[in-house]
């Protein structure tokens, strides 16, 4: 910077000026299309808004009407379920994961893909796949049932008291091989020497684990937690594949429950005041995040 | 650059919009499996015949809600399709917005007034201004019954409750389901439907069309609630989430003795080759009798340039042509939407069905159906299917669903 203004020649300007006007078109584009449109939606979670956006101010309706509503409720009591399962449950088998594929086994490259793949598909057919795996009239029970264990039953995903397991179950299934990749990057991060000085003081590979490593790897487990936390949020797509927010309500997350409110129930108020919601939601995770990390990134 | 990118847009479509042949309707809507896509051919090819082109907009999804999204998009960019698949309150609240064109140039030289039941009308009209062209008539409240499980049983159709649930003990004791049922919230709503209007008929109006709070709170409606948690209980354990094809399929096999469901599943019925009267019965809801909750299939009529009226009210007018009504009627399992169709071509389902309406359409007991978005607005509909489908699904007992749904749809009026 400095040096560009005490030489102000036109190359070294329009040098400094390139990466602005390269980088413009996208950033006016995510300022009006990501941050312009939370606005609207924040405006529109104080208007009358039924079936298309209208601009009659309403105040606060629309927040008490959704907070008095028992499948607004439902939703958040489903998100605490599925959230903290599926984070507690993706970050232990990833870590248990990637710490069995870090003792120099033979074939890691063939068994981490295994692993990640199924990161790679979409929500959509993970959904779908599990759905018919889990259905007791097609799936698993089934088979039990034709390969003679006739006592077998497992019959979660029409168990209104169960279903949202499932849902955990798939999702789990899909996050934990990403989180995995995560942690082993985090793991090939330690530093040798360091073990080794323990070693030679006779540390056991388990106290070497759980004292050294793994609280080394607390950077790691703020990045996994809040990839997963903010895909358990937005979780829409999964649910509408397995379940269809079935049986009866048991598996609305609010991510079903805004879509239904603003597009189907013409009660667009309502949908985007709980949309606002998930956004305070999700900014209370991110947030923090970010601003631990920025001041640890001025610091170093 | 904002700015011109605002202005090259704004030229674009304003090219798109010239460049459109006068003679033309753009048709919105969500038939696209077979029977539905072969119906709407038949339209098609009537309107080519006259010289309008067709051009076709399917968004695939049910119960059109994804049509209907696709249509929000249309109409805040102020480029509506000219025709719109439908249904009941969805029209009235576009009405609302101001978009809907006028087709009382057709309908007053033709007629409509007098042949089409005022109970449609007061969809397809707006505020004395006719706004859409009724296709068919679809009524929920049918029973299709495997004939030989009903032979089984005795080979006498239910004509009350108490005999609807002696029928199905007996095909519990056959060792068949004795109800194929798909667990998602508008089927549930749907048999909802049936038990509510086989109360009376004055008790659905009031619950369901005037949405009365001390109906929605009353004893009744307890025991309608009652008679659901009764019904639920000669379903199999793997119903939730099946789809309502697969519930007749069920039934058409002789897995299941019946099925509570619209019309449309007739369709099924007869794609699996199955004969009505000697493969099949279909009789009302026991109860019910005399009486039609309907849900109809509309075109809505946009707001659209001068350019495009006269194609517009050339398809209103085949949309309405007796003979059009009974060629796609046929088609698509439904009853036309005008009383004066001959029912020649229709089978037994047909013809009763068929008569049924005129019954009803004159005694004033044809009701829009609360199921199918007839009977009050999406918000309310959807505040229903909410307490209905929690309490089939055992979260509610009937006490608790009462209360529940005075509250619910006091919320969403």
């Amino acid at each position: 910077m400095a040096q560009a203004a005490t030489a102000p020649s036109t190359r070294n300007y329009l040098q400094e000026l390139l990466p602005r006007l390269v980088l413009a078109p996208s950033f006016a584009a995510v300022i009006i299309f990501v941050y312009g449109f939370i606005l609207f939606t924040g405006y529109l979670s104080f208007t009358d808004s039924k079936m298309l956006p209208s601009f009659g101010w309403v105040g606060l309706e629309n927040y008490s009407k959704l907070w008095a509503l028992p499948h607004w409720w439902r939703a958040l009591g489903n998100l605490g379920i599925f959230g903290s399962l599926y984070i507690v449950i993706c970050s232990v088998l990833g870590l248990g994961l990637a710490i069995l594929l870090d003792q120099k086994i033979r074939a890691e490259g063939v068994l981490r893909p295994i692993y990640l793949y199924p990161m790679a598909l979409s929500f959509i057919v993970t959904g779908t796949a599990w759905k018919w795996f889990l259905d007791p009239g097609i799936g698993l029970e089934h088979t039990m049932h034709q390969w003679g264990w006739e006592s077998f039953s497992f019959t979660w995903i029409k168990d209104r008291n169960f279903a949202i397991y499932t849902v955990v179950i798939a999702a789990v299934w899909q996050s934990s091989g990403f989180v995995m990749a995560m942690f082993l990057a985090g793991l090939r991060g330690v530093d040798n020497e360091i073990i080794k000085a323990a070693q030679m003081d006779g540390a056991s590979n388990i106290t070497i684990y759980r004292r050294i490593i793994i609280p080394m790897m607390r950077p790691v487990f703020l990045s996994a937690f809040v990839v997963l936390a903010h895909l358990a949020i937005k979780a829409y797509d999964l649910v509408i594949a397995l379940t269809g927010g079935g049986p009866g309500q048991a598996t609305e997350l609010p991510a079903t429950f805004m879509y239904s409110y603003t597009f189907t129930r013409n009660s667009m108020g309502i949908g985007a005041a709980s949309a606002t919601i998930m956004l305070i939601m999700i900014a209370s995770i991110i947030v923090p995040y970010l601003y631990s990390e920025l001041r640890t990134g001025r610091r170093s | 650059m904002l700015r011109r990118l605002l202005l090259t847009s704004v030229f674009a479509s304003g090219l798109a919009l010239t460049a459109q042949a006068a003679d033309q309707v753009e048709v919105l809507h969500w038939w696209t499996s077979g029977g539905e896509a072969a119906a709407l051919d038949v339209l098609k090819k009537d309107l080519e015949s006259k010289g309008v082109t067709w051009q076709d907009m399917p968004v695939a999804g049910g119960g059109g809600e994804q049509a209907m999204t696709a249509l929000r998009a249309r109409v805040t960019a102020g480029n509506p399709p000219t025709a719109v698949q439908a249904l009941g309150f969805d029209i009235t609240d576009w009405a609302k917005q101001g978009v809907v064109g006028d087709l009382g140039a057709v309908a007053d030289k033709e007629g409509w007034d007098k042949v089409i039941p005022a109970a449609l009308q007061g969809f397809a009209k707006y505020d004395g201004k006719w706004i859409a062209a009724p296709v068919n008539v679809h009524s929920t409240n049918w029973v299709w019954i495997n004939k030989k499980a009903l032979d089984a049983a005795g080979g006498k159709a239910p004509e009350s409750w108490d005999e609807l649930v002696a029928l199905l003990d007996k095909f519990k004791a056959a060792g068949i389901t004795p109800v194929a049922h798909g667990g998602q919230p508008w089927q549930d709503a749907t048999i909802f439907d049936g038990v509510v209007l086989s109360l009376g008929n004055d008790f659905y109006k009031k619950a369901f069309i005037d949405l009365d709070p001390e109906t929605l709170g009353s004893a009744k409606m307890k025991e309608a609630f009652d008679r659901m948690a009764k019904l639920r209980s000669y379903v199999d354990a793997n119903f939730s989430g099946r789809d309502w094809n697969l519930a007749s399929a069920m039934v058409i096999e002789g897995k299941a003795g019946l099925q509570f469901m619209g019309d449309w599943a007739k369709g099924e019925f007869l794609k699996a080759g199955q004969k009505p009267g000697a493969d099949f019965v279909c009789i009302r809801f026991p109860g019910t009798q005399g009486s039609v909750t309907f849900n109809s299939d509309m075109f809505m009529m946009f707001k659209v340039g001068e350019d495009k009226q006269k194609a517009q009210l050339e398809m209103a007018s085949a949309i309405e042509n007796p003979t059009f009504q009974s060629s796609f009627n046929v088609v698509k399992g439904s009853v036309p939407a005008r009383t004066d169709v001959p029912d020649t071509a229709f089978d037994d389902c047909g013809k009763k069905g068929m008569k049924d309406l005129a019954e009803a359409a004159g005694a004033g007991t044809l009701m829009g159906s609360m199921a199918h978005g007839y009977g009050a607005p999406a918000a309310v509909k959807n505040a229903v299917y909410d307490v209905v489908t929690r309490h089939f699904n055992g979260e509610l007992d009937s006490d608790a669903a009462v209360k529940e749904l005075v509250a619910a749809v006091a919320a969403a009026k």
